[in-house]
């Protein structure tokens, strides 16, 4: 496109420069806040700190408070995300594959389940499922509530749907005498699978990890339901909120750890930017 | 060669195991659930008709819920999509920094609503208030979290903040599928930056406001993270003369209502939730369809 006026041009660069200032300014509170004391935050909320080296206060105080344990929080969040991700890119990946490449009444049927299932709200299910985990578990003997096991089945369940709908408008443009070639060579299925398509969904798979990555870090409700608030399992967001829960309108600790929870996410963005935008366009326009 | 063969059997178990367990079973025992007097202590389930249906839309708490989360719902279906256009107009424009402006915008939808929640509780309640005093505003120097008037605008400008900027990356894909000879020969008839806007770009991009649209519908009538940590409900205001709580949207009522043990209401109420929430979807996406066949 043609550039307009050289004028207008500058204009609209230092205007549009402003919005997207003032877009950010919670971020930028957030960050001068956190190093600040009570105090001084009561005083002056927009001031900026006199001294940097609250920050560092505020943070140690976090880490080391006795009521909230951030860092296994953290390590908690990270393994049930990992997990969670692992299982529903392998078997949702396998799913969509084995639905699309047969062509029977039967694989119709469960593929439509899988999508029937992405209109169901969560409200729904949450207090159902609470009791009914507790019933199976005790069928199964194997503790599904307050455990990671339980929440990551949980998370593969809610994650599957969307997940075998975006990989099966994938698998159906992948043309299917590749696999064709590899069965009659002798090739088992799911060698077929594993060697020849597996490796082809690749750039799907991204799409699938970010959208269920993003929702699983930041999901509040299910934890909350089924690890507990004061559980031996914690993830941030439960950390976060019983942490403000007990330090009511602390906003020096309040602020720095929301900064806290903050940051693993930005620095994967700033990272992973192009993959995430990506993986977030494909991902909405699919499902 | 299409042939079912126990590898492809195998490979589906675990997702329909799963899906079975974590989703179809919970939901034909919430149904059930509904009509029975579970309060989830005693075991003694019994089955007692739509008794819990018949209260609730009874109920002045209920009804206002219902009513301002789809207040709240157009106000944000509405809001957010116009932000999200803008900010798209914005990024694809010829600006210096558009990729950096792209990412920024982006980055509210990463944080999630339990963390964005505390943010804004404190920009509504320390930050605001305090600038209102520095540049002699008053309206400014109460919270708008603590009027029942003013509180669902408060979460609705978290809401837009938070899901303009995922917005906007969908119509920025729109936008940049529409081919430029379209808009370089509407420029070249003299067609002004609107009306290729709205004569050619917006038409260009129906599908892409049927997913909007959509996505914007499901996740203001779902809310609840940003509402529990932001408000939790409050203030409280008065409706059909009993007091009820001015931001509690339907999300956040069921959440209470079990939290009172009122375990059957509150399923009986999702299940509202659920069938509203179909009715209104089907609708937005029918007409939506409609209209883009007739661009």
């Amino acid at each position: 496109m043609k550039r307009g006026h050289p004028v207008w041009s500058v204009v609209s660069e230092i205007l549009v420069f402003l919005v997207f200032v003032l877009f950010l300014v919670p971020f930028i509170m957030v960050v001068i806040n956190s190093a600040k004391t009570s105090k001084d935050i009561i005083f002056d909320p927009l001031a900026m700190p006199a001294d940097w080296g609250q920050l560092v206060t505020n943070v140690r105080l976090i880490f080391s408070n006795s009521t909230v344990h951030y860092a296994n929080a953290f390590l908690d969040s990270t393994i049930i995300t990992v997990l969670s991700l692992a299982v529903i890119v392998l078997f949702s990946a396998m799913c969509a594959w084995a639905l699309e490449r047969t062509k029977t009444r039967w694989s119709n049927l469960l593929y439509f389940a899988f999508v029937a299932a992405m209109v169901i709200p969560f409200q729904v299910l949450m207090f159902p499922l609470v009791r009914w985990m507790k019933v199976l578990g005790g069928f199964l003997h194997i503790q599904l509530l307050q455990s990671i096991p339980g929440i990551v089945f949980a998370y593969l369940g809610f994650g599957c749907p969307l997940s075998i709908f975006v990989f099966y408008g994938f698998i159906k443009n992948i043309p299917y005498e590749l696999e064709e070639s590899a069965t009659i060579d002798g090739c088992s299925q799911a060698r077929t699978f594993f060697q020849i398509v597996f490796p082809l969904l690749q750039p799907i798979i991204i799409t699938v990890l970010i959208l269920n990555g993003i929702w699983i870090w930041n999901d509040y409700l299910l934890p909350l339901l089924m690890l507990g608030s004061n559980g031996a399992v914690q993830t941030i967001p439960i950390a976060v909120t019983a942490f403000a829960g007990a330090y009511l309108k602390q906003w020096d600790l309040i602020l720095t750890s929301a900064l806290i929870a903050m940051l693993p996410i930005i620095v994967l963005y700033i990272f992973a930017q192009r993959y995430i935008i990506k993986g977030m366009v494909e991902g909405a326009v699919k499902g | 060669m299409h042939k079912t063969n126990l590898t492809k059997i195998l490979f589906v178990v675990p997702c329909v195991f799963a899906l079975v367990m974590v989703i179809l079973v919970p939901f034909f025992f919430g149904l059930y659930y509904s009509t029975t007097n579970w309060n989830g202590v005693s075991e003694d389930i019994k089955y007692i008709g739509f008794v819990h249906y018949q209260e609730v839309i009874n109920q002045p708490d209920f009804l206002y819920s219902f009513l301002i989360t789809i207040v709240f719902t157009v106000i944000n279906v509405v809001l957010v999509n116009i932000v999200g256009f803008i900010l798209a107009l914005i990024v694809t424009a010829n600006l210096r920094l558009r990729n950096f402006y792209r990412a920024g915008f982006f980055t509210p939808y990463l944080i999630g609503g339990i963390v964005l929640g505390y943010i804004w509780q404190f920009l509504f309640n320390s930050t605001l208030p305090a600038l209102g005093k520095l540049i002699g505003i008053p309206l400014l120097q109460t919270s708008f979290l603590s009027h029942a008037n003013t509180v669902i605008w408060a979460m609705s400008a978290v809401n837009t903040w938070q899901y303009a900027g995922y917005i906007m990356l969908i119509f920025v894909a729109a936008i940049q599928g529409i081919p430029p000879e379209l808009m370089e020969a509407a420029m070249v008839d003299g067609a002004g930056y609107f009306r290729r806007t709205f004569k050619i770009l917006i038409p260009m991009m129906a599908n892409s406001f049927t997913i909007s649209l959509f996505l914007t519908l499901t996740t203001s009538f779902k809310q609840f993270d940003m509402n529990f940590t932001l408000t939790r409900g409050g203030p409280a205001t008065r409706f059909m003369g009993e007091p009820v709580k001015a931001s509690q949207l339907l999300a956040m009522d069921i959440f209470n209502t079990a939290q009172a043990n009122l375990m059957a209401e509150a399923q009986a109420k999702a299940v509202i939730l659920f069938v509203a929430l179909v009715i209104v979807s089907l609708i937005q996406v029918s007409v939506n369809r409609k209209k883009e066949v007739e661009l």
